[in-house]
């Protein structure tokens, strides 16, 4: 069995043009993340650029209202660049420009990772280039002409799906024909070995914060932490530190689009089946002939068909669950916290609000559970606007 | 000696692709028996995948027209047959492990061995990955075409010590498509696996002249192309018989005297 395994999840089924490149990432990896002078110079930009730590608050309104445990919230959007993608793109990045890397290359759905790689590209100085499907392009294109004004270039994928799989593809492409001075930061807990390992581990300060934070303020561990999956970053780094802590509960929010029982949902979790792509073998919307289902979300963040092989570990060996949640869900909450709360979350992260939602009501009040609220939703209120009905151009 | 091997005992080779189902079956079979006719040592079929990541522009769009027109793994299985009703060139597919994984490896293999497909090239799965196929493979008797690249350096001894059929050196960085130039030292390349085997090494990726299949058969065991002959198949579509077979024959020529 290959390295970067999580059972029989994981791997690295990538071209032999990229092996070499995915052994040194690792080796370099290795000797980094022990080494104290990295280290300290992550933790001072997670500090000082990104605004670390990220504050837990609690939600009393949405808590009284549901009736049952206590909602906290992780605020990943008052992270700089407005969602948790900066913890990993700080780390990537940073060890690209030790490995001396001078160009970085990424995918993006909704484009807050694309956003988060222009941006540490400029604070480096280093060239970027990000690679975004057409539909994405178009319906986030706020995040396109920020990515330029932070210096980017973006590249509107017109194959395939004309989304995040599609991205993928051709980052992956690009960066087998490029690999010398170019790094792919990859945005999720996916992909080849050691992507999903690294990703997690520079994600994985979302949940070690929050585990100590809400031992200071309840003295006791939440019931449950939920966070929204599309390939499973947020998620990942969300649940690591409480994986340990049997009690508890890990629960993951899958988009089910328009319902897991059409064809129109990315809930890979829900119906997908074992599979090996994007250089992991984990669970994939797929057809009878193994070939990559179209998948669809009102989220581009989720939209994606596939999963981290961590997450499918997980769940297969029953530490974690999976629940899909409609767009109708996800907008409803979105809608709810923006009116109870007064914050505006992404759409992405409106999947694990709705979960939250439904959950909390029959909970004990002396428990609490952790939502990750990954990102902020100004990226969404357009998108919103016109699924009420409501004609808004940015 | 397998076919794969007799394919090269007899100078140097040419190996055509298409990808099968493009632009349906009954052409694709037609085409494969126009280029043996034209002199194709090896005949490399692509079994179309939804996400074909090494590949450029040109196979992408082919994977598409065929998987639109309803190619399934089967339905490649069935192509086979019908060329198996008139030819015994060696076959080679060319896929992503996706398909395969899915159809199950053993069920797979063993219909690879019951139709006579000699070989398979599977782009993502790297020598550390093989394992969970290559036992299944070798059982059925068919060979996995390993494949080396630019970037590969000290590992390619390591691949090609356990290599079986050809070792397939990839001629430049990237996916695969029609390159004016081909810049690697491959020179090097094919000799750091010549000093650990003595299989076959082709070289595939960027060849589309006669000219360049000319000189990289000179420097190998045979000279490897797809995009060139799928552009075509897309130009000409269920009428390309006659242009594949030109162009085949253009090519064999080139390369036999390399």
């Amino acid at each position: 069995m290959s390295k970067g395994r999580y059972g029989q999840f994981g791997g690295q089924y990538i071209s032999e043009t990229l092996m070499n490149e995915l052994i040194n990432l690792e080796k370099q990896y290795e000797f980094y993340k022990n080494d104290q002078k990295f280290n300290d110079e992550l933790n001072g930009l997670l500090k000082t650029y990104a605004g670390r730590p990220s504050l837990l608050y609690y939600a009393d309104r949405m808590t009284k209202d549901l009736g049952g445990a206590k909602i906290y919230l992780k605020r990943e959007d008052l992270n700089h660049t407005g969602s948790h993608k900066i913890n990993n793109v700080l780390g990537q990045v940073l060890l690209a420009k030790k490995m001396g890397k001078t160009r970085v290359i990424a995918e993006t759905g909704a484009g807050q990772h694309g956003v988060a790689t222009a941006t540490v590209a400029a604070l480096f100085g280093m060239e970027c280039e990000i690679f975004m499907g057409k539909v994405d392009t178009d319906r986030q294109a706020l995040n396109v002409y920020r990515m330029e004004l932070l210096g980017a270039k973006v590249h509107a994928v017109t194959s395939g799906t004309q989304t995040l799989k599609d991205a993928v593809n051709e980052t992956m492409r690009e960066w087998s024909s490029r690999v010398n001075d170019t790094h792919y930061v990859l945005g999720s807990v996916m992909g080849p070995h050691p992507f999903p390992l690294m990703v997690r581990d520079f994600q994985s300060v979302i949940g070690k914060e929050a585990r100590a934070e809400i031992l200071q303020r309840e003295g006791k561990l939440p019931a449950a932490v939920l966070a929204c999956v599309g390939g499973g970053s947020n998620a990942m780094g969300m649940f690591h530190a409480f994986v340990p802590d049997s009690g508890v509960k890990l629960i993951g929010c899958e988009a089910a689009g328009k319902g897991i029982d059409t064809d129109m949902h990315a809930a890979t979790m829900a119906k997908g089946t074992l599979g090996i792509f994007h250089g992991m073998k984990s669970y994939f919307c797929q057809d009878e002939n193994g070939q990559i289902a179209p998948v669809y979300s009102i989220s581009a963040g989720l939209d994606y068909p596939g999963i981290g092989p961590e997450h499918a570990y997980l769940r297969d060996s029953g530490r974690a669950t999976y629940v899909p949640i409609t767009d109708d869900e996800a907008v409803a909450a979105f809608e709810y916290l923006a009116r109870t709360e007064g914050i505006i979350c992404a759409i992405e992260s409106a999947h694990a609000v709705a979960q939250a939602i439904k959950i909390a009501p029959e909970m004990d009040k002396n428990d609490s559970i952790i939502i990750c609220l990954s990102g902020r939703g100004d990226k969404d209120v357009a998108a919103i606007a016109r699924y009420r009905g409501v004609q808004i151009y940015e | 000696m397998s076919k794969i091997r007799q394919a090269f005992s007899h100078g140097k080779a040419f190996i055509p692709f298409l990808t099968a189902g493009d632009p349906d079956a009954e052409s694709t079979v037609k085409f494969i028996l126009a280029m043996q006719r034209a002199g194709a040592d090896i005949v490399e079929i692509g079994i179309p995948f939804s996400d074909p990541t090494a590949e450029g522009v040109v196979i992408q769009e082919a994977n598409i027209r065929a998987l639109s027109n309803g190619m399934t793994v089967e339905g490649v299985f069935e192509i086979v047959k019908k060329v198996r009703e008139q030819s015994d060139i060696p076959l080679v597919f060319l896929t992503y492990i996706n398909p395969v994984f899915h159809y199950g490896y053993e069920r797979f293999f063993a219909k690879c061995e019951k139709l006579g497909v000699d070989g398979i090239i599977i782009p993502d799965m790297p020598f550390e990955e093989k394992g969970e196929l290559a036992p299944v493979a070798a059982l059925h008797g068919v060979d996995i075409i390993s494949l080396i690249a630019p970037t590969s350096h000290e590992r390619i001894k390591t691949i090609a010590k356990d290599a079986t059929g050809y070792v397939y050196a990839v001629s430049s960085m990237g996916v695969t498509g029609v390159r004016q130039k081909i810049e690697t030292d491959l020179e090097s390349m094919v000799g750091l696996a010549r000093q650990v085997t003595d299989i076959p090494v082709a070289i595939g990726f960027g060849i589309s002249t006669p000219e360049q299949a000319a000189k990289m058969a000179g420097i190998s065991d045979g000279a490897i192309v797809g995009s060139a002959i799928v552009k075509i198949i897309e130009k000409y579509g269920k009428d390309a018989e006659q242009a594949v077979y030109d162009y085949t024959y253009s090519m064999k020529k080139a390369v036999s005297k390399a």
